[in-house]
């Protein structure tokens, strides 16, 4: 039995399905990333799980128990919220006291816990300002410090991290890691950037249009993306128009060919992710290409190239070589391995 | 043009006094000057006969301060505004949050409702009242008798009870909206924090909302006292001649009694009493909550 299970849960708003039967089990201490763009339906599943939205139909059970006649204030739930929304009129260490007051904590037992917290987050010394009177990424550890003290059964993050700016929010996502698991406390991230759903999950859930395209580890998800949807959202990814040959088992790109077991179809389109494409020669399979734009962006080399008339995007590691200039013509080569065959969609009329 | 062209710099540092120059000058000619014409004026000494001497005494301020009639009329304008404010949070604060919490076609309509009163005036609200309590031929008063709920007529017109109801109604409005404007700048996420630590509706009202709201309350507070102590067209309809406050008394002394420099006295006094008043709360809500709300 899972600890947390989201049963069919749906969502509509007048006819428009926000949230279309999400099915998830999460393990005790697990890490969960909702990972979708903006009106996808990820922060509507979180508001549902909190008890603030209430859902029109499917099942939230926690520890085996329905949550859905419980009150959000009955749920004990941490919340860390995308604008904090830390009580202004409160300094930090009263920020973090509400919620055991809450829960009828004694005095002594609550200072002790929250002068804990907020030393888990780093903030000790700055137990008596004010959030007005706090950065962002400080008011941001009280938010967290606020959510963790209460010992949750369960995190919920709020895209609690994108009010930061991009340094900042890598040390965030470092902090918020280890805390995780030194706490063990199980987690549900909700966020429309694929990098940190990655730093962060255990699994990602990514969803579109209000439904899970695909539950998986992030390395297992971002190589073995099951949609055209998530290999586009998660990563960039090259889409090249090929022919399988069923009788010499083969891939075809151009005069290039690519061995391959079997596919779905014989027009199919082929995917493949800009650090898995190389510069190669000789004999190796490949396809001509031009380069109109090459970035050097210190640990790697982005190129943009033309391609059988379409455009892809390379990525190479700065290893000392000397690589092509803009201009140049090359030949582009990948492993086998490294493509992702489905069958081509239908040409639309 | 004969004038050599001011430079560029020259005429943007000059630009501000400039276009605020007409605005000045309208506030130096009608409210600097007359205020202290009337300083100057309660200086001046008066009698029956000889009429306003353009003199520098300090007769009006000795008889002002000294007679107990006085001291009762300034001590009922301030009680019963104190009682207006009072009432005005105690109504108009849950008022504003109902309001604010209202969905979108009610949200408007109530408002208008809300700020009905301030579109009609002063005068033809307060007979309304009177219309409605005036002694035994008021509507509801004759109601309420033939219900039998009262034996007689629920005294109104000429008490206290009844000019602070009548300027409640009146300065409602002006809570409402500066709780709202509070209101307004609360983040929706706050309260739903609040909830998740646990907090049941009515702790989170009384510890993170109203807290927040705070400050919107004392600033209706300021501006509902100030009109209630200076209110005249509602006492003086209501409480009548009998039932003076300093607005009605200053009144009085000018244009019944002609003694000018009495009147003026008393409306400087009720002036400076809530200019101290006000400068004095607003001092103390400015220091208590500077670190929150800055």
């Amino acid at each position: 039995m899972s600890f947390l299970v989201l049963d069919r849960l749906s969502k509509a708003y007048d006819e428009t399905m926000v949230v279309k039967d999400l099915s998830l089990s999460v393990e005790q201490g697990e890490f969960i990333a909702l990972l979708g763009p903006s009106g996808c339906g990820k922060t509507t599943t979180l508001q549902m799980i909190a008890g603030f939205v209430e859902p029109t139909g499917g099942d939230i059970r926690l520890g085996g128990q329905s949550l859905l006649a419980v009150r959000p204030s009955g749920r004990a739930l941490g919340i860390v919220f995308q604008s904090y929304a830390l009580f202004p009129h409160m300094t930090a260490s009263e920020n973090v006291a509400f919620g055991l007051e809450m829960q009828g904590v004694d005095k002594a037992e609550r200072g002790k816990r929250v002068s804990e917290a907020l030393g888990l987050v780093g903030l000790g010394a700055l137990a008596d300002r004010y959030p007005r009177r706090m950065s962002g990424g400080q008011q941001q550890r009280v938010a967290l410090a606020r959510a963790l003290v209460i010992r949750p059964r369960i995190l919920l993050l709020d895209e609690p991290l994108s009010n930061l700016d991009a340094k900042l929010r890598e040390e965030m996502q470092i902090e918020l890691r280890q805390i995780q698991r030194t706490l063990g406390t199980t987690t549900i991230l909700v966020t429309h950037d694929q990098s940190e759903a990655m730093a962060l999950a255990d699994r990602i859930v990514v969803m579109n249009k209000g439904e899970a395209e695909q539950i998986g580890p992030p390395f297992e998800t971002y190589e073995w993306p099951a949609t055209p949807f998530v290999a586009e959202f998660l990563g960039k990814t090259n889409v090249l128009d090929a022919t399988f040959d069923q009788a010499r088992s083969e891939v075809r790109i151009a005069d290039a060919a690519w061995p391959l077991r079997s596919a779905d179809a014989a027009d199919v389109q082929v995917s493949i992710r800009p650090e898995k494409i190389r510069f190669v020669t000789g004999a190796a399979p490949g396809i001509p290409a031009t380069i109109t734009t090459r970035i050097f962006q210190g640990n790697h080399w982005l190129f943009q190239v033309d391609a059988l008339g379409r455009k892809m995007t390379i990525i190479q590691q700065n290893d000392g070589e000397v690589k092509p200039s803009e201009g140049d013509v090359v030949r582009l080569g990948w492993m086998s391995a490294d493509m992702r065959v489905r069958a081509r969609p239908k040409e639309r009329a | 043009m004969s004038t050599s062209p001011s430079t560029s710099a020259d005429r943007s540092a000059r630009a501000p006094y400039v276009l605020t120059a007409p605005a000045l000058a309208l506030f130096v000619g009608v409210v600097l000057v007359p205020i202290l014409m009337t300083a100057l004026l309660t200086f001046h000494d008066w009698g029956q006969y000889k009429g306003i001497e353009r003199v520098l005494i300090l007769k009006n301020w000795r008889e002002v301060l000294s007679d107990s009639y006085f001291y009762e009329v300034f001590a009922r304008t301030f009680r019963m505004a104190a009682l207006v404010t009072v009432l005005a949070i105690l109504i108009g604060a849950p008022e504003a949050y109902i309001l604010n919490r209202m969905r979108s076609p009610w949200r408007a309509i109530f408002l208008v409702v809300v700020l009905g009163p301030l579109l009609i005036s002063v005068v033809a609200r307060t007979l309304g009242w009177a219309l409605l309590f005036g002694g035994t031929t008021g509507v509801a008063n004759q109601a309420l008798m033939k219900l039998g709920l009262t034996s007689g007529p629920i005294p109104f017109m000429f008490t206290e009870a009844g000019v602070v109801i009548a300027l409640t109604h009146v300065l409602l409005p002006y809570m409402i909206l500066s709780v709202w404007a509070a209101l307004q700048r609360l983040d929706p996420q706050v309260e739903n924090a609040a909830a998740s630590l646990g907090a049941s509706h009515f702790t989170i009202l009384r510890r993170i909302v109203l807290p927040q709201i705070v400050p919107g309350i004392l600033a209706g507070a300021i501006i509902v006292f100030a009109l209630a102590a200076s209110a005249f067209a509602t006492p003086a309809i209501i409480g009548g001649r009998r039932l003076k406050v300093a607005s009605t008394l200053a009144y009085d002394e000018f244009l019944n009694t002609l003694n000018w420099p009495l009147g003026a006295t008393v409306a400087v006094l009720l002036l400076v009493a809530l200019v101290l008043i006000i400068w004095g709360s607003n001092r103390l809500i400015e220091s208590r909550y500077r670190e929150v709300f800055r």
